[in-house]
């Protein structure tokens, strides 16, 4: 901590939102398991009810554990609050849903998690929310793409599949011109790798189950908010500055200021919607966080290693990441992901699907399955699991090829690693028919 | 609330309500470079128990027109004249920071007009020191880090807010970016200038009500002494663990001190 500055993100990773708990003294922040807290009298109650004061009601709308973690992930991405939420894609879900009525528009980037692409593209036309998806590399589509009912552009920090940059300080100068916010994905990178914040982004949603945590025993989700976006002079989002029938006519921007969207949030989407997160999985989330800067710096150290490796290996086709100068979007990572792009890429065996199964069946470290952000590395052949209903042209437009495969790189000792992966290649070389 | 006073747009929040004269009535005024949103918690509650809550933007600040006044008696003329533009006759004025000079200044004027005052955060007199007013006049952002960093204690620069989930330190950075830049430096000028502090504290008959962080950084509750000694009617309640901006930091004892004194 410098004179002016608050902590840096070890110590807030530790820290914030906590204190030795007042009663017992307990270190760690406790959890909470209580559905409901007791009034000391009818007027505190009262007060409670009609935010007069600040305090805990129901665990639905807010819970002294899950606050913890909200106020923490809060500090480490730099915006004024935080919302934990029952999934990744229920903070999505409630960051759509607080600013979006039947009829708008979100603009996305077509370089999405399958679960989000899934949920802009089928579930939300049923309620008459719209999106069009575009490649964010491409300025004019994106400026192309923005309509007059568009309220959002989503997109994530890096991308799936093909681990897509996305420029945050153009995407949200495109965004900001049209009076509209930009939200992140910023799971793949956490705010080590990079704090959205600082580029121009307005709202970020982790899946806190991956890095976050890093542990993978836990589902939950975050949303953030940077507390800059006009929404007043905006003029598009009556939810915010216009008054609310259903909390006495408060107007959100008028009570709460900068914090008026993630108030809105907890007060109407929290309430309504009720995705909240278990005070047990805040608290499994926060121990996964107090070690993220020590964790993060190992996984990309490793996955270095990992990708220099394979980039030299007679096995292997080609590497897809940002670190490599081959990567389209190479000089962007390297400007704003200073740390490092992310652990989770994609590489291109060669000998297609068999030698891409052989692989995969050829490890023993590397754990099979469909998650990505563990402190276990991990590994999924794409052609065989995920995507196994689509035939090689489908695969082709998800950029995704008959031999991909995609590694989740892990704590452990990088020698250990290649040594997995060494014997998994070997594996495909003979199922392809060659040595190695 | 929107009312035009002297030619200017002037914001009000009154928790939807209007104004009603028979009632008894409580003013917030906010500190430098902050609006009327940091009160709105304590005012919905003395709303809900039928006073008139009036939390004011100041000319330049929030909501407000016009341009920040350069003095804290051009401030406490101000609030004098929009309580007679209102027709309220008697009020309590609430005040942090630089509200609370302001409130000095307006309570020494009204008299008996005043039914009690309350000093949050408050010292007399109020130097700010030069590398803050450099940052001000100049380095907005280096103000504002400045500014939020010294407004809380050390621990809850590590947060513990006790609104849910809400981040003290970027809430606090994000009002002053909010804020226009010459009013926080217009505001700060008028800190450091004002030097009837101790004497307009003599002046207030109202109960007066101190309510001070015992780790309050930008005015250290040693700097207190004078102040509450100039008051004839007074006294300071102290909130442990606490900074300067005490309606964020521990809302639930000032709203709890606050009826104390008022109800």
């Amino acid at each position: 901590m410098t004179d002016y500055s608050p902590a840096e993100l070890d110590t807030l990773a530790l820290h914030a939102g906590g204190k030795p708990d007042p009663t017992t003294g307990a270190r760690a922040t406790p959890i909470y398991q209580t559905a409901a807290y007791c009034f000391p009298d009818s007027d505190y109650a009262a007060a409670l009810f009609n935010m007069e004061r600040p305090g805990h009601v129901y665990s639905r709308l807010s819970n002294p554990t899950t606050g913890v973690l909200e106020e923490r992930i809060a500090a480490l991405e730099g915006g004024v609050g935080a919302i934990a939420t029952a999934s990744g894609q229920a903070a999505l879900q409630l960051a759509i849903m607080t600013i979006m009525d039947t009829g708008s528009h979100i603009v996305a980037s077509s370089a999405l998690y399958g679960g989000s692409h899934n949920l802009l593209a089928y579930t939300l036309p049923r309620f008459g929310i719209s999106t069009t998806f575009v490649d964010t590399r491409d300025e004019q589509a994106l400026q192309t793409a923005i309509q007059p009912n568009t309220r959002l552009v989503f997109g994530e920090t890096v991308g799936n599949p093909g681990l897509n940059v996305l420029n945050i300080p153009k995407v949200s100068e495109i965004a900001h011109a049209h009076g509209i916010p930009l939200l992140v994905d910023s799971t793949f990178t956490t705010p080590y790798l990079i704090k959205p914040f600082d580029h121009g982004a307005d709202l970020i949603m982790h899946s806190a189950t991956k890095f976050l945590s890093g542990h993978g025993i836990v589902i939950g989700g975050l949303l953030v908010d940077g507390g800059r976006f006009d929404w007043d002079a905006s003029g598009k989002f009556p939810q915010l500055s216009e008054p609310y029938e259903g909390f006495h006519n408060l107007v959100f921007t008028e009570e709460f200021g900068p914090a008026a969207f993630i108030s809105r949030a907890r007060k109407e989407g929290l309430r309504d919607f009720g995705a909240c997160q278990s005070p047990t999985s805040a608290f499994y989330i926060m121990q996964g966080i107090e070690t993220l800067g020590v964790r993060m710096e190992r996984h990309i150290a490793n996955t270095r290693a990992i990708v220099d490796f394979l980039s030299a290996h007679d096995a292997v086709a080609s590497v897809t990441h940002p670190d490599l100068p081959s990567h389209p979007d190479h000089a962007l990572a390297s400007a704003l992901l200073t740390q490092g792009a992310s652990a989770v890429f994609t590489f291109e065996i060669k000998g297609g699907r068999d030698a891409g199964i052989a692989f995969v069946n050829g490890l023993s470290l590397f754990s099979h399955l469909a998650n990505v952000g563990d402190a276990k590395s991990l590994v999924i052949h794409p052609a065989s699991t995920t995507h196994f209903r689509m035939d090689e042209a489908a695969l082709s437009a998800a950029g995704i090829g008959e031999g991909t495969i995609r590694l989740s790189i892990g704590l452990e000792d990088v020698k250990d690693l290649i040594g997995d992966l060494k014997a998994g290649l070997r594996a495909a070389s003979k199922a392809a028919g060659g040595s190695s | 609330m929107r009312i035009n006073l002297g030619g200017e747009q002037t914001y009000l929040y009154t928790n939807n309500k209007d104004i009603d004269a028979t009632k008894k009535t409580i003013v917030f005024i906010h500190g430098a470079g902050f609006d009327h949103s940091v009160w709105t918690l304590f005012a919905r509650h003395f709303s809900r128990h039928n006073w008139n809550a009036l939390a004011i933007d100041l000319p330049g600040h929030g909501r407000s027109g016009g341009e920040a006044l350069l003095s804290i008696e051009d401030n406490a003329a101000w609030i004098i004249a929009l309580l007679d533009q209102l027709g309220l006759t008697k009020t309590a004025l609430v005040g942090h920071s630089m509200g609370s000079l302001v409130t000095l200044e307006a309570a020494s004027r009204l008299g008996e007009r005043t039914s009690h005052a309350v000093l949050i955060g408050s010292i007399a007199p109020m130097p700010v020191s030069e590398p803050i007013l450099d940052a001000t006049a100049g380095k907005p952002s280096l103000a504002h880090s400045m500014l939020t960093s010294f407004a809380f204690s050390k621990r809850n620069l590590l947060g513990g807010n006790p609104n849910p989930g809400m981040w003290m330190v970027s809430d606090s950075m994000r009002r002053y970016e909010d804020e226009d830049t010459m009013a926080l430096d217009r505001d700060m000028r008028a800190c450091n200038s004002y030097t009837r502090g101790l004497e307009a504290a003599s002046e207030i008959t109202a109960p007066t009500l101190m309510i001070h962080g015992d780790a309050d950084r930008l005015t250290p509750i040693k700097a207190t002494k004078p102040l509450l000694a100039a008051l004839t009617n007074a006294r300071l309640s102290t909130v442990p663990g606490a900074g300067h901006t005490l309606m964020v930091e521990d809302p639930n004892h000032v709203l709890d001190q606050l009826k104390n004194h008022l109800f």
